[in-house]
């Protein structure tokens, strides 16, 4: 056992933090949010740069072959920061599916332009019907001619307005929510039958809503075999929920600095209002809350290489405790900053929107805790995983 | 990062498994797991056992006869006692008396006690709390005065846990009524045999005769029952409440609770089906099953800290917070979960001998009400949860 971090990730964490600290200040932040994709370029280029856009690729994809804990330092580092740029959608998401599934041909042609940063990718992997369910798929994929003809409709897809590629999963067979028949595409958001309504969400990233009307695929849009996607679209989303378990104990860890520190300074009945005991002991539930979370973001990373029957239930019951305990701290963050946790110009409103909309992210608490409740139990716990 | 146990250590959980096995008895384990109240006889034959393989005193250096283990292999003994049903090491000799005397004892004392505590010969309980003394431990008032070679001892204790059965008692006693709070205290040795002595049971609100009240009517106790210097209690005080830590969480025994929950939850009918299958019920158990996994990591997490070198500090205070508070919430779930059968309360089902009663409702009913109200005090005991809070507050906060 060994929760500390290895020289590399360590000096992975270093750069990481030191470009957030240094690019990525609350006003930088709030500037970025306001250029055209919602995100700055600059510092996705710099990302790119310094080589953070290849961490979870494999080496023959030009990748370092990060896993789940280099995933956590990266994310960590960005929910403190509350970054803007698309590394989830980009690089975990898409990225991780083309790796997964992609032919050779396919990653080649994707990869390095996306570890390059020229290349950005969204996963359209949400239906309106499907609420949080990634198998509730009635949008249908049916061959034509030599390729394949798409329709139905994605819901939030995280960074879908502005991404190079979306991939798209649609049913070649089988009915909504079934294992069987799920395909993912890659589809060029510029081309006819594709239309993206685009948006800022309430956590100040972006999201569209995908339309599919008949839009005409090339034969080789399909990524990996026809209909058997599911294992891989699962494995991938799981990697999704434990960077944003990571992101969420970022954005924790700076939401509680933000308010003891509020606690120490802010002066009311002629002192700090951190001499009450109400405060300290609601400050100590959420540092309780933090802690509880770190714990559950570091058995997730270290449970992406699990099995998938343990990984997915480990995941559920991270994702349960995330979004339980973001949701906890944010509130109280914003009560104990009275009127001031309220406005728009304090950063820990937006630390506060950010955690409670990870919960909405890739399955809220109530959707996992159903899975995780439903999850057969793996045998035995931590004392067989060897 | 790698958050699986080494090979040794699993070597080690495989051998504590065996000696479990073969050497926890039966009858007592089926006690522990039918929550029924264990004899005086019953903790001495298992104490006899870990005694007899070296593994009683687990914290002792080995020089005294403990067994030197590291934080992690006493989490795993921890672990594999309570999934086997073993029954609490009393603590009060071997993990709170016996540190101090270590520490601050003479040769002489060392010689003493520290074997008559690994043969059970001496059952030690503790005499720190007072009716007016409780998370306010530095306010007591029992009085030790000087008499030549003796102290001659004043006062009331109270919340005795095990009295009934202890020969020995460790106080903290004012020997210095006119210096502060803290400063005037001594730690004292007494042997419960001494005139003087009273012990009165205390009954609690599930029937259960396990705390007990101590009276000190002029108890004469030789000088040298004093552990390190006179007025210098405190340091004492101090030193055992920090010493043991690691087993805080109680990490086992919630997993234990769990397990017991879901089979219980599992041989409930309602409505014609097993209970468990209600889905209400499973998202329940699966929240607390959730936050005791988050708690077995962070518990971890001190762990692997403390066995890098580092010193147990405040963060027992969260792993006592969300300890307690999960182990209270697996028991809530356990008397709800048989419905209006939690209602009977056949006392004498609940004895050792209870065999011959006959039972009200399902055979695993009888205890759960009784055990939920029981572990109320979880919170209370041990430096209530709200003091640990004002700790966290103070050492990690800073506030």
């Amino acid at each position: 056992m060994d929760f500390t971090l290895n020289d590399e990730q360590r000096m992975l964490d270093d750069t990481v933090n030191r470009l957030v600290r240094e690019r990525y200040g609350f006003e930088q932040r709030i500037r970025y949010g306001r250029e055209p994709k919602g995100y700055s370029d600059e510092t996705w280029a710099l990302l790119a740069e310094l080589g953070l856009l290849s961490v979870p690729f494999a080496e023959e994809d030009g990748g370092i072959g990060g896993g789940g804990v280099e995933l956590m330092v990266l994310h960590q580092a960005f929910g403190r920061g509350l970054t803007l740029e698309p590394y989830l959608a980009t690089v975990v998401l898409g990225g991780g599916l083309v790796a997964r599934l992609g032919s050779a041909e396919q990653r080649a042609a994707l990869l390095p332009a996306v570890i390059a940063g020229e290349l950005t990718l969204a996963l359209a992997y949400g239906e309106p019907a499907g609420r949080y369910e990634p198998l509730w798929i009635e949008t249908r994929a049916g061959r034509s001619g030599d390729g394949w003809r798409l329709t139905g409709r994605k819901a939030v897809v995280l960074n879908g307005d502005g991404a190079g590629r979306l991939l798209v999963t649609a049913r070649t067979a089988g009915q909504p929510g079934e294992r069987d028949g799920v395909s993912v595409f890659l589809v060029d958001p510029a081309q006819p039958g594709v239309t993206l309504r685009g948006y800022p969400t309430i956590d100040g990233l972006r999201a569209a809503e995908l339309t599919l009307d008949g839009a005409e695929l090339p034969a080789d849009a399909l990524l990996g075999r026809e209909g058997a996607a599911a294992d891989a679209l699962e494995a991938v989303l799981a990697a999704g929920c434990a960077a944003l378990a990571a992101e969420a104990v970022g954005a924790m860890e700076a939401a509680c600095e933000l308010t003891l520190d509020y606690l120490k300074t802010r002066q009311q009945f002629g002192g700090p209002i951190g001499r009450f005991q109400v405060l300290q002991h609601r400050m100590v539930d959420m540092r309780i809350a933090l802690e509880q979370a770190r714990s559950m973001a570091i058995l997730a990373a270290c449970s992406l290489d699990r099995p998938a029957a343990e990984r997915e239930r480990r995941i559920a019951a991270a994702k349960v405790l995330i979004g339980r305990s973001g949701r906890f701290i944010a509130e109280q963050a914003i009560q104990m900053h009275g009127g001031m946790g309220m406005t728009e110009e304090a950063a820990i409103s937006h630390y506060a929107k950010r955690l409670v909309m990870i919960d909405h992210w890739l399955g809220d608490a109530d959707h996992h805790l159903a899975r995780f409740a439903a999850l057969p139990e793996a045998e035995g716990g931590l004392e067989q995983a060897a | 990062m790698d958050i699986t146990y080494t090979a040794e250590e699993q070597a080690f959980r495989a051998e504590v498994r065996r000696f479990l096995d073969e050497k926890l008895p039966r009858d007592v384990s089926a006690k522990v797991r039918q929550g029924k109240r264990l004899t005086r006889d019953d903790h001495l034959r298992w104490h006899a056992a870990l005694a007899e393989r070296g593994w009683l005193a687990v914290h002792w250096p080995t020089q005294y006869g403990g067994t030197g283990w590291g934080p992690v292999q006493r989490h795993i003994f921890d672990e594999e006692c309570a999934a086997a049903g073993a029954p609490q090491i009393i603590p009060f000799g071997v993990s709170m008396v016996a540190p101090v005397i270590i520490r601050f004892g003479t040769e002489e004392q060392k010689r003493h006690y520290l074997p008559r505590i690994l043969d059970g010969i001496d059952w030690w309980c503790q005499g720190y709390s007072e009716p007016g003394a409780g998370s306010d431990l530095a306010s007591l008032k029992t009085r030790a005065v000087r008499d030549g070679d003796h102290y001659v001892v004043n006062g009331q204790k109270t919340w005795t846990t095990l009295g009934q059965h202890a020969n020995m008692i460790f106080c903290l006693v004012r020997t210095d009524p006119a210096a502060k709070m803290q400063e005037g205290i001594s730690f004292l040795l007494i042997d419960m045999a001494t005139p003087g002595v009273t012990v009165r049971p205390i009954i609690t609100l599930d029937g259960e005769h396990e705390v007990n009240e101590v009276f000190f009517d002029d108890v004469r106790v030789p000088a040298g029952n004093l552990v390190g210097q006179e007025n210098k209690g405190w340091t004492c005080a101090k030193y055992l409440l920090t010493y043991e830590r690691t087993g805080i969480a109680g990490v086992g025994m919630a997993k234990a609770a769990l397990r017991h929950l879901k089979t219980v939850a599992a041989r409930q009918i309602a409505q014609g089906r097993p209970l468990i299958e209600d889905p209400q019920v499973r998202r329940q158990i699966a929240e607390v099953e959730i936050d005791l996994m988050a708690l077995e990591m962070t518990n971890l997490r001190v762990i692997a800290a403390v066995q890098g070198g580092g010193v147990p500090g405040a963060e027992s205070s969260i792993l006592k917070v969300r300890g307690t508070e999960i182990r209270q919430a697996i028991t809530d779930l356990l008397r709800r979960a048989v419905g209006p059968y939690a209602l009977p309360f056949p006392q004498d089902a609940l004895e050792a001998g209870g065999a011959a009663a006959e039972p009200v409702g399902p055979d695993h009913a009888a205890p759960l009400s009784a055990q939920y109200f029981n572990r109320r005090k979880l919170s209370i005991y041990g430096g209530s949860n709200e003091i640990q809070k004002n700790i966290i507050a103070k050492m990690i906060l800073g506030l």
